[in-house]
């Protein structure tokens, strides 16, 4: 156990390759009850979330929800998020847990008067349940039609008796859903879950390397307040049709050219190089290590780090130092680990 | 279990000490507390060592340890399947774990390591 955001988060239960394969194969459920959520209601709430975030709300129906960012006025990224639209004028909003405080101040800064904004953190839970199995065990407790709920959908249902929000969302890669659900039933829903003898209870530390092995950027290491969308190569996740905050600061950005950029790497060997470790590129420091581990399906050493533009292309032989270690590193595209596509 | 005919120190490590040659490994405990291991700098042959000096590394997937010398004197065979396979030390700490045999260069040494029952009552003192 380690203290998180305020709460005693699992790293681990039966260790962190059992789990991580685990989900890979089967499936596992994570304890994420440390996610904020914000409620957003009233006429004026799709404007604002429309402002300040870079999701397109305009189009988007209820029962969808999109991943975006809220960014500062220099486009720099304050929180990666998602929001939901749960109907025409009532928006959920999920963010990190470290990052709960100041998105809070950030949003009621930006507020209309109109807009009610309530933080239902403590009083919702969120499991998720990932892996290629999620789907025919979630199915086994719910009457929901889960094929009916592709990526980026949601739907409302009970789920073993307890009224929940299932989202085809996740972390993993894998086919999975995101339950959010009153925090009473926290531990009633966790311990039906963990009854189908195909689920294992999978720690923060699998769920590191999982998002890991496909790339996503994680908040704090990957992405944060000194660096832009742009830089973090996530432009897809910018619509520049819409005003939001920020835009200004991004479009200026984009027409000089992002001076870095995040990219992947992928080691020949096991060692890992760790956050914070500079990136070389022939004599030269170009760069900075934001996330690296052993990749369990891979068996080698992969990460993300943020380097020099120019240098910033696939193949390019790297370094990576810290001290006397040295681990010789290609620049390579996310996902690292790429599996048969599945169709529930 | 805590092998009796080891002797060990206060970083974990296990010696087993043989006249003048000793192999050297990471004890139960420390694997236990490393979790799964995914990487062994496995130590170079011919390679001279101090006693506490720096032996090799092991990573988990969360964390990078150094493993310390326990005996001084030079590295005359390494297991080198800890390269492919550094799990051997998660499954078999004192046997297929293994991480290097020593060339004692002072064999008088041995006696500044505990022996089973002091390293046990060590352990015992880190619970508290």
């Amino acid at each position: 156990m380690a203290p998180f955001a305020g709460w005693n988060m699992p790293i681990q239960y039966s260790g962190i390759l059992e789990e991580h394969l685990h989900t890979r194969t089967s499936a596992g459920i994570f304890d994420i009850c440390h996610m904020g959520e914000f409620l957003l209601k009233g006429d004026t709430a799709a404007q604002d979330v429309d402002a300040l975030t870079t999701c397109k709300i305009s189009d988007m129906l209820p029962g969808r929800c999109h991943y975006g960012f809220m960014l500062n006025d220099n486009g720099r990224i304050i929180d990666d998020l998602i929001v939901f639209k749960l109907k025409e004028n009532e928006f959920m909003i999920v963010v990190n847990a470290g990052t709960i405080d100041k998105d809070k101040a950030w949003i009621k800064l930006h507020l209309s008067k109109q807009t009610h904004f309530e933080d239902i953190s403590d009083k919702t839970a969120k499991i998720d349940l990932q892996g290629p199995l999620s789907g025919e065990i979630l199915s086994s407790l719910t009457s929901a039609d889960l094929g009916a709920i592709k990526k980026y959908h949601f739907t409302s249902a009970k789920v073993a008796g307890v009224e929940t929000l299932i989202s085809r969302t996740g972390y993993t890669g894998e086919l999975g859903y995101e339950l959010y659900f009153p925090s009473d039933k926290a531990a009633v829903l966790w311990n039906i879950l963990l009854g189908n003898k195909n689920i294992k209870p999978i720690g923060l530390g699998a769920r590191d390397t999982l998002r890991l092995e496909m790339g996503y950027s994680l908040y704090g290491h990957d992405i944060d307040e000194n660096h832009t969308p742009l830089e973090a190569n996530l432009e897809k996740f910018i619509h520049t049709d819409k005003n939001f905050v920020g835009k200004d600061a991004l479009i200026k950005q984009k027409a000089a050219g992002a001076k870095k950029l995040l990219v992947g790497f992928m080691c020949e060997g096991r060692r890992s190089p760790r956050q914070d470790f500079d990136v070389l590129c022939g004599e030269e420091t170009a760069g900075k290590v934001t996330s690296g581990s052993f990749s369990p399906c891979l068996k080698k050493a992969i990460g993300l780090c943020y380097i020099d533009t120019a240098k910033a292309y696939l193949g390019n032989k790297i370094i990576l130092n810290s001290g006397n270690i040295n681990i010789e590193a290609v620049i390579t595209k996310p996902p690292f680990y790429k599996k048969i596509p599945r169709q529930y | 279990m805590i092998p009796g005919d080891l002797k060990y120190t206060k970083d974990h490590e296990w010696a087993k000490i043989d006249l003048n040659h000793a192999v050297i490994g990471i004890t139960d405990h420390a694997q236990k507390e490393l979790g799964d291991i995914t990487f062994v700098e496995v130590p170079e042959t011919k390679t001279i060592l101090k006693q506490g000096g720096a032996l090799s590394t092991v990573e988990s997937v969360k964390a990078a340890s150094d493993i310390y010398a326990p005996v001084s004197g030079e590295i005359i065979e390494a297991n080198e399947a800890l390269a492919d396979k550094p799990e051997l030390i998660n499954q078999s700490p004192y046997e297929k774990g293994w991480l290097c045999k020593i060339k004692l260069s002072d064999p008088k040494e041995a006696s500044k390591l505990m022996d089973a029952r002091q390293y046990e009552e060590y352990l015992n003192t880190l619970k508290k």
